[in-house]
């Protein structure tokens, strides 16, 4: 996505910020990539906090072993798009990703709520596109919507594309539960009989580290993940988010409070 | 590697979602979690079969009452060509649905029963997808094993439904003999069909030639955005960044910018790569690109870049077929409304309502006074500034237009221009 925007707008600097929705439980190796990365695009960092939602007493943190702040990220991305008046905001979501997702406008319009409502969705034709809104309203644009995973992976490759290193195989300490292997971090609480262990993986989406999943792999380059996606018969939701795993239509009741 | 897009249309009766989840089942588009989770859907359901509808009914509404509320994308791809099927609702709001899957297809994919022949739903969709200008139409004769792949069953459907395409500009029409359960003829050819000459679905869908369906004659470059990039080092840079929509630009090309009719050279097409910024040969439709002219002229977003000897129409008029999407208001002579056309926005005024078109018998109603949802209707419209357009059939980019309900911002018709107005 900041590759394409770059392009877009080439020889001139991106006209907007960049959007980070952290939930404090970051893998330090994609921080780390994020901050180089926009340094050398030149591109203006928003971060959106969640613990500062937390701390302010905007959300109240989960407890246990199975606590996440993936659903806290609505509410501090909400108040942010508010504070800072964003009238659109450009994600990196696919139609492939999740059957949710596979039913959404390029254009995705918001209420003053954050709300997205399936079944009263502005009609798309051709490539014609409608951003009208009324003041409070906005419009989540995702203009990846098309692409598959391989398609992705294929991108990266041809534009040589940097990624975080996590997408690659390393070893890592891991533990296995329902069946995903979640690293090892201050922030997961581990369940009885829940052994560290360290293992070769990769990631195939990145998301907080509490409900993130790695999958086994030796592809160290782009083109043994590229053989790797190719070969695969998991989709990378399916495979590696606990967040989905909620309910048939976690993805579908997340977004209509606000999430991306 | 080529990008084919099609549409489906039918409903649950004919073997439409049996017949993309043998295409997504036998290339592998459909992943073991997917497929494990539809399983287990359909038991919960009291389904005796694994509903592959479910796969693409992904909202809970869908899933509770066991209908297709709104278009669904699904993707699979082969060694050949990746493909985006826009599967689109039989029934429910058919004709918004199916005008939004059709707009940006490049073939379309009608069901027929043969046991039922071609009834009044084939009938619809053939005629939106003529209407959309899809160039391939493709008629799979489903069910054939229910008739034991009796070919004179074939054949009469065949005659029939070619008897009514001929009434429609359908420029491809391809019939295939299918059995969507068993498999027959969409990913291999079928042993049980001797007589059937043609290709198997999956076979034409690789090899259907759509590169000639692109318009590279008319030169047409909608200006999106203007790039100033106010620093030092690019001081003096200008460029043109949007679509081609059609023809090819080359650096040295003239070109004229309306609406100032000024004409000017281009001085280099680039592309953003990266390093920064690269320069391309030449620029055809689909690519963005950024225009860069030897002069400097004032140009701004909603402009359009074409050729001296090869320029769009342009016009406040215009008459245009267009199709009601809204369930709240109807259109009516008279009515104001925001029009989109290209990259350019204007009020527009609905100054005449010709008629209104019966989709299943192409009866045309001159009394009608309104439009209503999912009704199409043949418009004169005046616009509050002018556009530059073509007429739909030469270039679907320029020739369609979005009209916008200003007070709701609702997206609430579709239009293809036939042709200036009074």
């Amino acid at each position: 996505m900041l590759r394409l925007a770059v392009k877009a707008f080439a020889p001139a600097r991106l006209p907007f910020p960049v959007m980070h929705v952290d939930t404090g439980h970051n893998f330090p190796e994609v921080i780390e990539f994020r901050d180089r990365c926009l340094a050398e695009a030149g591109a203006r960092l928003v971060v959106a906090s969640v613990q500062q939602s937390i701390d302010e007493g905007r959300v109240a943190e989960e407890t246990g072993p199975r606590a996440s702040r993936n659903r806290l990220q609505t509410t501090t991305l909400l108040d942010a798009v508010t504070e800072h008046g964003f009238d659109s905001l450009f994600g990196g979501a696919r139609r492939d990703e999740e059957k949710a997702r596979a039913k959404e406008r390029v254009y995705s319009f918001r209420d003053e709520f954050g709300q997205w409502d399936p079944k009263n969705q502005r009609p798309e034709v051709w490539s014609l596109y409608n951003g009208r809104i009324r003041r409070g309203e906005h419009i989540r644009v995702f203009p990846i919507s098309n692409w598959t995973e391989l398609d992705i992976w294929q991108y990266i490759q041809r534009e040589g594309v940097e990624i975080p290193s996590v997408y690659y195989a390393h070893e890592r300490p891991v533990f296995e539960r329902d069946g995903m292997l979640l690293a090892e971090s201050p922030f997961v609480e581990r369940l009885p009989g829940e052994d560290v262990a360290t293992r070769r993986v990769r990631y195939r989406t990145v998301g907080d580290m509490s409900c993130t999943g790695a999958v086994e792999s030796v592809a160290t380059t782009i083109d043994e993940v590229i053989d790797e996606v190719s070969a695969t018969r998991i989709t990378e939701r399916g495979a590696t988010r606990a967040d989905d795993r909620v309910s048939e239509a976690a993805m579908e009741d997340r977004k209509k409070e606000g999430y991306f | 590697m080529e990008l084919l897009r099609f549409a489906t249309a039918g409903s649950v009766d004919d073997g439409k979602s049996t017949l993309i989840g043998r295409l997504l089942y036998d290339t592998k588009a459909i992943f073991q979690d997917q497929l494990e989770a539809v399983e287990r859907t359909s038991v919960q359901m009291g389904n005796e079969y694994t509903n592959l509808a479910l796969l693409t009914d992904g909202l809970r509404a869908e899933r509770e009452q066991g209908i297709t509320i709104d278009v669904a994308y699904r993707y699979f791809a082969t060694p050949r060509r990746k493909f985006i099927i826009a599967d689109t609702p039989g029934h429910i709001q058919y004709t918004r649905n199916m005008v939004t899957g059709a707009s940006t297809a490049d073939l379309a994919l009608v069901l027929v029963d043969v046991r039922k022949g071609v009834v009044e739903q084939s009938r619809r969709h053939a005629f939106l997808a003529s209407l959309l200008r899809i160039p391939h139409l493709v008629v799979c004769v489903n069910k054939m094993d229910l008739v034991d792949f009796d070919r004179d069953a074939y054949e009469n459907v065949k005659a029939e439904f070619r008897d009514f395409a001929m009434k429609l500009n359908v420029s491809d029409l391809t019939f295939i003999p299918v059995s969507a359960l068993h498999g027959d003829n969409i990913v291999e050819r079928s042993l049980n069909t001797p007589w059937y000459e043609g290709t198997s679905l999956l076979h034409h869908l690789e090899e259907v030639h759509i590169a000639s369906d692109r318009n590279l004659v008319d030169a047409r470059f909608p200006v999106q955005y203007v790039i100033r990039p106010q620093t030092d080092e690019h001081h003096d840079y200008r460029g043109y960044a949007g679509t081609v929509v059609g023809g090819v630009f080359k650096p040295g090309d003239e070109v004229m910018v309306l609406p100032s009719g000024f004409t000017s050279t281009i001085a280099s097409v680039e592309a953003g790569s990266a390093g920064g910024v690269g320069t391309v040969d030449e620029a055809f439709a689909p690519m963005s690109v950024t225009i860069r002219l030897t002069d400097d002229l004032d140009v701004s977003r909603g402009d359009m870049i074409c050729r001296p000897n090869n320029q769009p129409s342009a016009g406040q008029d215009i008459d245009a077929m267009v199709c009601w999407m809204s369930e709240a208001s109807s259109l009516a002579p008279r009515m104001k409304l925001a029009i989109k056309h290209t990259t350019r926005s204007a009020r527009a005024m609905v100054t005449d309502l010709a008629y209104r078109l019966d989709v299943n018998t192409l009866h045309r109603d001159e009394a009608a006074t309104s439009l209503g949802l999912n009704e199409i209707g043949r418009v004169s419209l005046r616009c509050t500034q002018p556009l530059f357009f073509d007429e739909y059939r030469r270039n679907r980019a320029t020739g369609s237009f979005v009209l916008i309900d200003e007070t709701t911002n609702a997206t609430v018709a579709a239009g293809m221009i036939l042709g200036g107005g009074a």
